[in-house]
């Protein structure tokens, strides 16, 4: 290879595709990115910018489905964080038969569909449960839903660190008197909690749209377990496509708000460490 | 504290890192655990301090069987190679640390931490980060925060090994003297016999496992127990069947009784004493180290005949395999 | 130590209870009447026409996506990007929006009293309702995995191989394709994986766009929830299983390459 490189002219030439490196390229997938994601965008803030914005995202069934979905979210971030540590912590510190096979089916809610995921978890705890749990149309379903499709977020934020953490550390905490809680609280938690919020921020972000696998859970009844993005799609079907982009932009500007802090709070981290 | 392990063994999988070990280390003494890397120095060590439980065999400090208990529990302080600096605390709360788990007061942790700083001349950093510091820094940090908890044993592991040179050494003499001055009993683990000589009461030689000799630095030099002790702490050369000192050998240049025969190779002057490489008949390598003013007298060129003998009286141990034992002149053995 | 096993036994208790019996349940679901019933619903006209359907979409969607995760993620990453906060905000919009909106998004655009849509219908072309439609969502709720995946090698690279290779000579486009692609393969195909996976599962998003019109628009997640709806138990978990064994398939091909693009070059 290098024989034939050395062998070519000293000066690049100036071939059609070689501009794709320096104007056409760019420029080309700037226009695509605008024209697929950024004119529908537009679109849909320009719909629900209308009068009726405001009684569109207050009217009762909005406001509960926005609600439901805010706090359904909040509750799957922090269970997701006290879970996600404890799994990341018994993946990387302990040693049991099937763990690489455990480690990996993390991943699964990342390749499986949501609205399979929808159906797995209703098998197993809806009304034909072989175990007797229905939780099919509660707001334990919703929660249950969030859970699934998290899972990987802070399990995965977490793993890296918790790999880099010096053990040298906890055994000099052991030596100087502390339990094994007081050494995970006092040292190890500090040093997790930034991978963990990003983890906790995502799943969040995350939480706030997830539809296919809450829609065949919940039984999307509205004022209980009915969330923002199926009250959405419901809106769509009955033709109010105002109303429904209303509620739309409130549940996008929600989610760029967290990655917003999440991209501050991750930058703010890599300065400081710098 | 004083220390007994009577018959620990350890294994790591496949590997002996401990073999029926039974040694007693004395009270009050500063005691270096000494060999070279992959002997099981830091294993014991560690075992001491509860961090490993061994497979066989028993812990008593102070008397009191503590095998089965755990580190936390033992009341000792342990420094880390590479100094385990908890990151995300000050120099203040790093040291306050273990006074901190036991909930003693803010006034008087206040207090103690203060004198701590003072003794290992940190005042004025308390309220930096480890990555603040400098190695030799964070090392005193740990030496800190491992007394405020007024252990009754202090073990370090390597505890200069990640230093470098000039630093070792000011750490080095610091640590004799805050030995003479808090007068904990002290163990520590290194490879380097230079370290130990200079610093230890005690020496327990560990080599692939077991014990090679205990003493006193003297007794570990001029009364090696074996082959291997009298080359790990100093100079070798082969003479014969038998391992000699290099400045244990006399040079003659006429044919002289029990002398062997040698051709001179090379001779180098280092400062006060010069060396002689020379050759035996059957190709084998002698080292002599002579002074400066010896080698003068005698001089000595590359290619004359002379006649080697160790100097009747002076150290000297059989060798069993030579290529094993025989060391580099003029640097410590290899650790 | 007692500890240890309670720590162990407590996080395998949640995954178990969350995520592998209720995965192993679905095998049990769709075959509990046995294989022919689940072959039949795999082979009905609508089922076969919805797995070509998924295809030809993922088939379209990804390769587009692929070219521009690399043109874009090699500019972004060299900066030669024009406007590259923009650029980092749109991408990550579908990573903020609920497939739902997406869809909705585009239903505002290319639907009637759209920006687009009374154009098109001016000009007798539809989208919505229709495999454009389905082309687009899919492609808008994959856009951001090919890209992301590339940036940080490329960064990691560093452009010292590049300007090795132009100062012997080298043009751009020979650069490109035998010194950087190379080195990106890894993740690429990483991204590529991802994409896929989520391109055929994608439902929210094409639920709105496509009218769900059987045997037209009709993908295979969206085969899944009509048949649930309609209480067809066996077809719903049929179709669920297939989309579930292409998924396993997915997540083995994930983790194979996640290691392999972790490890240094």
């Amino acid at each position: 290879m290098t024989a034939e490189i050395a062998a070519a002219p000293r000066r690049p030439i100036a071939l059609p595709w070689a501009r794709l490196g320096a104007g056409l390229g760019p420029g080309a997938s700037l226009l695509y990115l605008c024209l697929l994601v950024g004119l529908p965008v537009a679109a849909l803030a320009d719909r629900a910018a209308t009068a009726r914005f405001w009684p569109a995202i207050t009217s009762p069934p909005a406001r509960s489905a926005l609600l439901l979905t805010l706090v359904m979210a909040a509750v799957t971030s922090i269970v997701d964080v006290a879970a996600g540590v404890l799994i990341a912590w018994v993946l990387v510190r302990d040693s049991f038969r099937g763990r690489s096979i455990v480690n990996a089916l993390i991943d699964l809610p990342f390749a499986l569909p949501t609205i399979v995921a929808g159906l797995v978890l209703l098998s197993l705890y809806g009304p034909n449960s072989p175990v007797g749990v229905d939780v099919a149309q509660t707001r334990a379903a919703v929660l249950l839903a969030l859970l699934f499709v998290t899972l990987p977020f802070v399990v995965r934020a977490v793993q890296p660190v918790l790999i880099g953490l010096d053990r040298d550390v906890e055994q000099a905490a052991e030596c100087l008197g502390a339990s094994g809680w007081q050494t995970f609280r006092m040292l190890i938690w500090p040093a997790l909690r930034p991978a963990a919020t990003v983890g906790a921020g995502l799943a969040f972000a995350r939480s706030l749209g997830e539809f296919g696998s809450i829609v065949l859970i919940s039984g999307n009844v509205p004022f209980h377990t009915q969330v923002a993005s199926v009250f959405i799609a419901g809106q769509v079907e009955s033709g109010d496509t105002s109303g429904a982009a209303a509620v739309g932009v409130v549940l996008l500007a929600a989610a760029l708000v967290v990655l917003l802090i999440l991209e501050v709070a991750t930058r703010r981290g890599r300065a400081r460490r710098a | 504290m004083s220390i007994d392990l009577h018959g620990i063994s350890k294994t790591f999988g496949d590997f002996h890192a401990l073999r029926d070990v039974t040694v007693g280390l004395e009270r009050g003494k500063l005691t270096a655990l000494l060999g070279p890397s992959g002997g099981g120095k830091s294993t014991l060590l560690r075992i001491v301090a509860g961090l490993e439980v061994p497979d066989a065999g028993r812990v008593y400090l102070d008397g009191a069987d503590m095998t089965d208990v755990p580190a936390r529990r033992r009341g000792i302080g342990f420094v880390f190679q590479h100094y385990a600096a908890f990151p995300h605390l000050t120099v203040r709360d790093n040291v306050g640390f273990g006074l901190k788990i036991r909930r003693v007061d803010n006034a008087t942790m206040k207090r103690r931490v203060d004198e701590l700083l003072g003794l290992v001349h940190l005042d004025g950093l308390a309220d930096r980060y480890p990555s603040e510091l400098s190695g030799g820094q964070r090392q005193r940090m740990a030496l800190a925060r491992a007394l405020a908890v007024q252990p009754t044993l202090l073990l370090l592991d390597e505890p200069f090994g990640a230093l470098d040179v000039k630093v070792r050494q000011e750490l080095r003499t610091w640590l004799r003297e805050l030995h003479e001055q808090v007068n904990a009993t002290t163990v520590f683990v290194t490879h380097d016999q230079e370290e130990a000589m200079e610093l230890a009461d005690q020496i327990v030689l560990i080599n692939d496992g077991r014990i090679e000799q205990v003493g006193t630095p003297d007794e570990l030099y001029d009364h090696p127990a074996n082959a291997f002790v009298m080359s790990f702490l100093g100079a070798t050369t082969q003479l014969g069947s038998r391992l000699v000192r290099p400045h244990d050998i006399e040079i003659f240049v006429d044919r002289t009784a029990d002398a062997v025969e040698a051709m001179v190779e090379r001779i180098r002057g280092l400062g006060f004493h010069s060396r002689v490489d020379a050759v035996l008949p059957d190709g084998a390598t002698v080292t002599v180290q002579v002074t400066r003013a010896h080698a003068q007298q005698l001089e000595l060129a590359a290619g004359d005949v002379v006649f080697l003998r160790a100097i009747p009286g002076t150290t000297m141990r059989a060798t069993v395999d030579a290529a094993a034992y025989a060391s580099q002149p003029m640097t410590h053995a290899s650790g | 130590m007692r500890s240890r096993l309670l720590l162990r036994v407590t996080a395998l208790g949640y995954l178990t209870a969350l995520l592998l019996v209720p995965v192993a349940m679905i095998g049990y679901r769709t075959f509990a009447h046995g294989i022919a019933p689940v072959w039949d619903a795999l082979t009905t006209p609508a089922a076969q026409h919805a797995l070509y359907l998924s295809v030809l979409v993922t088939a379209i969607a990804v390769p587009v996506n692929v070219v521009f995760g690399v043109v874009a993620g090699i500019a972004l990453a060299r900066r030669r990007m024009p406007a590259p906060r923009l650029v980092d905000l749109l991408i990550n919009l579908p990573f903020a929006m609920s497939p739902v909106v997406i869809g909705l998004a585009l239903f505002t655009l290319y639907g009637r009293g759209g920006w687009v849509g009374d154009w098109l219908a001016a000009h007798g072309l539809q989208v919505l309702f229709s495999i454009p439609g389905l082309v687009l969502a899919t492609a808008f709720v994959c856009l951001p995995f090919v890209v992301r995946e590339i940036v940080p090698v490329v960064e990691e690279i560093g452009a010292e191989q590049e300007q090795a290779a132009a100062t012997l000579g080298a043009n751009g486009w020979t650069t490109f394709w035998r010194i950087t692609l190379p080195a990106l393969r890894w993740a690429l195909a990483y991204g590529v994986v991802l994409s896929t996976a989520r391109a055929l599962g994608e439902f929210g998003a094409v639920s709105i766009v496509s009218g769900d019109i059987v045997g037209q628009t009709q993908t295979l997640p969206l085969l899944v929830d009509e048949r649930f709806r309609n209480f067809d138990a066996t077809g719903a978990y049929s179709a669920g299983f297939a989309l579930a064994v292409i998924s396993v398939l997915v997540l083995t091909a994930m983790t194979v390459l996640s290691r392999r693009k972790e490890r240094p070059q």
